[in-house]
């Protein structure tokens, strides 16, 4: 089974699996550093439950709901 | 420091452009760039390099800013340009394509780069890199910035920069922009490029080798970090080109073209974009998918791949990510709960403070205009010219001041909001709220701010990166009412509004018809812009991927640096509009000045009046009567007044043969408007000084003093009827009275319609035109207890009607919400657009939004 980054729970630690679509937000999201095999990390909500707020690659970026359901995530293997 | 050009390798084929001389053997200036991501302290950057010296403006034909300064580095000339912050060089939209165009030297307007300076944020090198991987394509010489080498320092990472430095090919330079630590050495890094890249030009005499080499020559030891099969396809979309005897585009734009999947450069009329090319481009991105090289996330996966290997051994992490007070910053910041309360203290603290502090400057302003048209009035001889000077030039010209104190106090609010990072919260926190109609959270502070004065909440949409947003803010931004509709609202409120309390006093009704006033233009606001993003500026919504940077203390300088370099540009943009449509409007309701040919009796009545006034006096003065004191009441004290400019003939002839006014002028006076020290007004004056040399009293006093007093009443009477004959014809109060029948169904006349036309430089002058049009002195404030009293007081012309009423306030309030009554507003569009299309769209339909609002308000006003 395949989650979204839209999915995780706050304070969850996952890698990026891929990021689908071929337009301008997926390309934003790309080269904002969500590349597959990064590590992401669900930081908070907005008080309005959305945005999300992420870490990765040692900053904090702020997705809507609806760009984060483009992104593919699977579990960090076992080393973390 | 590494040399840019290392090994003997060839070098390769530089530019013309990059030589040191021009034709004539003289130093020409070098052309450096400067390039990075948002919130790397870039402008900060620039503003410390580029000093005093700096040009703004914006690239025709879109709406980006073009800053450029000049400099003096190691003896050598210096143009620096500033490029807007970027994460990426990936054009897909006109705005994003100036910056490649500009780094490519494809822009005719402007003279081809001789090298770029990359800022990248030390704190985050591996996103602030991917950037920069794209700068080093384009073939340029480049030196690095690294910024923040502090912050880095403080979350515990360890930067070895010279090993970066010998990675990456280029010279690499810590600084501390915000505290000018490290400028001298990148100013140096800077300067020795120049030499080098003559040397590098002058060896390549010698070895004219191979043809695709970078110019500048210094990138040899560089490879694309594109895989070898995309670098394959992209030589082959080369031969291609050649083969069919196309233009051949540079390098970057085909390796562009091939990974934009947007469709925005296939469309955007490159030359030598054919059918052809684009077949075989889309055959490539086939191929290249079967080859597990998707396009685009190739890219970013090439180049965050050689980010990895270039920083390989440059940062060291702690081996527990450090909690920073930051972090801890950000918990409470953000969270549900309190971050929602800071927000909104936050918000109110913002507009409050913009919108009380800004009064007493505001005043201090209004009191030097006064003290400056008092200079004016003793230096200048009545007539034309003062009243020009007057009017039409410090009136201009006090419109634009009088903005700046909001202005500067809202600039330094979001100043220091940038510079702390919390303003990306603030768009992280409403942007579920904003994105209801369409918007994103990054409109809400310059609607916020627009409150106090659309003219820097307009300015503010430039936080918006996408296009279609930010227009839709710049639009609706108008409507939120700023506090030049204030003394609007105060006015009619006061005079109109019957001041009922509900709730144990706790709502009054004028409180509650003031906050209507506020709440029609939210209302609106988010109609339009829900209505505009249906319709004209459709378009997918946008994404929010934005990134949150961490807290810093703002810097002081950099706060109030922006703060005085917004507010300047608005002086300068706006200000010379505001001016010249303060002065068409007041030539307006000052020529034709043919009052003797339109109205021959009023002039003479006027003229009548104001000779036996003189006469009254002059024996009263014989007499040696001490003649009665002009009525002390500030009303007609400023009725008097109003006969300015408009007495001549009456005051010359009375004024001939006294005595300096200035001599006997009675300290009572001295607190006198500009407009009233004048006139008809001065003979009085001047027959006192007379008056006062004489002592004796003989008899009948007081027969001689009320028919003085009846003399005084019929011309003052004489010089406001005057004063509306002349309104009236003028060519403002003619077209007053050409639109009287389209604003008769709001309950207005012609002279509320007068009003509303000579009000449009700015609101605020509304509450000064009604002073004039009702025959009071033009220094009516909406405080002004006359002015309230002449409202309720005034009738329609020839019957005993009341004009005002409930619903003519409410209508006229209500039209002052939402129109566009605000040269300034309009300016400011037109400069944030570069166009006059959507300054005269805003007036358009804010302006018909206006009329049915207020049009309905009064019809319905009057049937209840």
């Amino acid at each position: 089974m395949s989650r979204t980054a839209a999915e995780l729970r706050v304070g969850e630690r996952v890698r990026v699996a891929r990021v689908d679509g071929l337009d301008e937000i997926s390309m934003r999201l790309l080269e904002m550093g969500l590349t597959p095999g990064v590590e992401l990390e669900l930081l908070g909500k907005a008080p309005l439950g959305d945005p999300l707020e992420f870490e990765l690659r040692g900053y904090r970026l702020s997705v809507r709901i609806a760009e984060a359901r483009r992104v593919a995530v699977s579990p960090l293997s076992g080393d973390s | 420091m590494a040399d840019p050009f290392p090994g003997p390798s060839p070098t390769g084929n530089s530019p013309s452009e990059s030589a040191s001389t021009d034709a004539l053997g003289r130093e020409k200036a070098f052309r450096v760039a400067l390039i990075g991501n948002p919130n790397t302290g870039k402008s900060t950057l620039f503003s410390a390099l580029a000093g005093v010296r700096q040009r703004t403006g914006n690239y025709p034909g879109v709406t980006v800013e073009k800053k450029e300064g000049r400099v003096v580095m190691g003896d050598r000339p210096f143009v620096l340009i500033d490029l807007p912050g970027t994460y990426s060089l990936a054009p897909r939209s006109p705005d994003e394509m100036v910056a490649v165009d500009v780094l490519l030297g494809r822009r005719d307007d402007e003279l081809p780069l001789d090298m770029v300076v990359c800022i990248v944020d030390a704190s985050n090198l591996e996103r602030n890199l991917y950037v920069v991987s794209q700068v080093l394509e384009l073939g340029l010489p480049v030196v690095l910035a690294v910024n923040m080498v502090d912050v880095a320092a403080d979350r515990g990472l360890k930067l070895d920069l010279a090993r970066l430095e010998r990675q990456l090919g280029v010279p690499v330079v810590p600084v501390q922009a915000h505290r000018k630590v490290g400028l001298d050495k990148l100013a140096d890094a800077i300067a020795a490029i120049p030499a080098r890249v003559a040397k590098a030009s002058s060896s390549r005499v010698e070895s004219e080798s191979s043809a695709q080499q970078l110019p500048g020559g210094h990138a040899a030891a560089r490879v694309s970090p594109f895989p070898e099969a995309f670098q394959g396809e992209v030589a082959a979309l080369e031969r291609l080109e050649r083969n069919a005897g196309i233009p051949v585009l540079p390098r970057y734009l085909l390796e562009r073209l091939l990974l934009d999947t947007t469709g925005y450069l296939e469309n955007s009329g490159l030359p030598g974009v054919t059918p052809e090319l684009l077949a075989e481009t889309k055959a490539a991105r086939s191929r290249l998918a079967l080859q597990g090289l998707p396009v685009p996330g190739v890219e970013a996966m090439a180049r965050y791949q050689w980010i990895a290997g270039i920083l390989e051994g440059v940062v060291t992490r702690p081996k527990q990510r450090l909690v920073t007070t930051g972090d801890k910053l950000d918990r409470v910041l953000t969270h549900r709960v309190w971050g929602t309360l800071v927000f909104v203290a936050m918000m109110v603290l913002l507009f409050q403070t913009v919108f009380w502090m800004a009064e007493p400057a505001s005043e201090l302003i209004d009191g030097g205009k006064s003290w400056i048209g008092d200079r004016i009035v003793a230096a200048v001889p009545e007539g034309a010219l003062r009243s020009l000077l007057i009017n039409g030039v410090l009136e201009g010209v006090g419109g634009v001041l009088v903005f700046l104190p909001q202005i500067f106090t809202l600039f330094l609010f979001i100043a220091v909001l940038e510079d702390c990072g919390y303003m990306a919260r603030a768009a992280y926190l409403m942007d579920r709220l904003m994105s209801r109609v369409g918007l994103s959270g990054k409109s809400f502070i310059p609607l916020l701010s627009s409150f106090a004065c659309a003219i820097p909440g307009v300015m503010a949409t430039r936080v918006i990166e996408n296009p279609k947003d930010r227009l839709v803010t710049m639009l609706v931004a108008p409507l939120m009412s700023c506090s030049a509709r204030l003394p609007v609202y105060t006015l009619l409120v006061g005079a109109f509004i019957p001041d009922r309390k509900y709730l144990g006093g706790w709502f009054g009704l004028q409180g509650l018809t003031m906050f209507a006033m506020y709440a029609i233009g939210v209302v609106m606001a988010v109609a339009v812009a829900w209505i505009l993003k249906l319709t004209l500026l459709r378009g997918a919504t946008p994404p929010f991927v934005m990134e949150l940077p961490g807290y810093k203390l703002p810097g002081l300088n950099i706060v109030l640096y922006r703060m005085l370099e917004r507010g300047w540009s608005f002086v300068k943009r706006a200000g010379t509009l505001i001016f010249a449509v303060s002065v068409v409007v007041w030539a307006a309701a000052y020529y034709p000045r043919d009052i003797e040919r339109v109205a021959p009796e009023l002039v003479k009545r006027q003229a009548n009046a104001a000779l036996a006034v003189a006469r009254l006096e002059a024996r009263a003065a014989e007499l040696g009567d001490q003649p009665p004191q002009p009525p002390p009441t500030p009303g007609s004290e400023a009725t008097t007044g109003s006969g300015k400019s408009k007495t001549n003939s009456g005051e010359s002839k009375t004024g001939s043969g006294e005595s300096p006014r200035a001599s006997g002028e009675p300290s009572a006076r001295s607190g006198e408007s500009v407009t009233a020290n004048s006139g008809s007004e001065a003979h009085a004056s001047g027959s006192e000084a007379n008056a006062s040399g004489s002592e004796a009293t003989t008899s009948g006093p007081e027969d001689a003093a009320s028919e003085l007093e009846a003399a005084r009443r019929e011309l003052e009477a004489a010089d406001d009827l005057l004063a509306g004959a002349m309104l009236r014809h003028s060519y403002l109060g003619r077209l007053g009275q050409w639109i009287e029948p389209v604003v008769k169904p709001l309950g207005w006349d012609w002279r509320i319609g007068c009003a509303a036309l000579a009000s449009f430089p700015a609101r605020e002058v509304l509450v000064a035109t009604l002073g004039v049009i009702y025959n009071l002195g033009a220094d009516e404030d909406e405080e002004s207890e006359s002015l309230t009293q002449t409202l309720r007081s005034a009738t329609w012309e020839g019957s005993t009607k009341p004009l005002f009423n409930v619903p003519v306030a409410l209508s006229i309030m209500v039209f002052f919400a939402l129109c566009a009554q605000c040269a300034s507003t309009l300016a400011v569009i037109k400069r944030e657009t570069n166009s006059w299309r959507w300054p005269a769209f805003t007036f358009v339909y804010m302006t018909s939004l206006a009329y049915i609002a207020s049009l309905l308000v009064y019809q319905i006003g009057i049937r209840l």
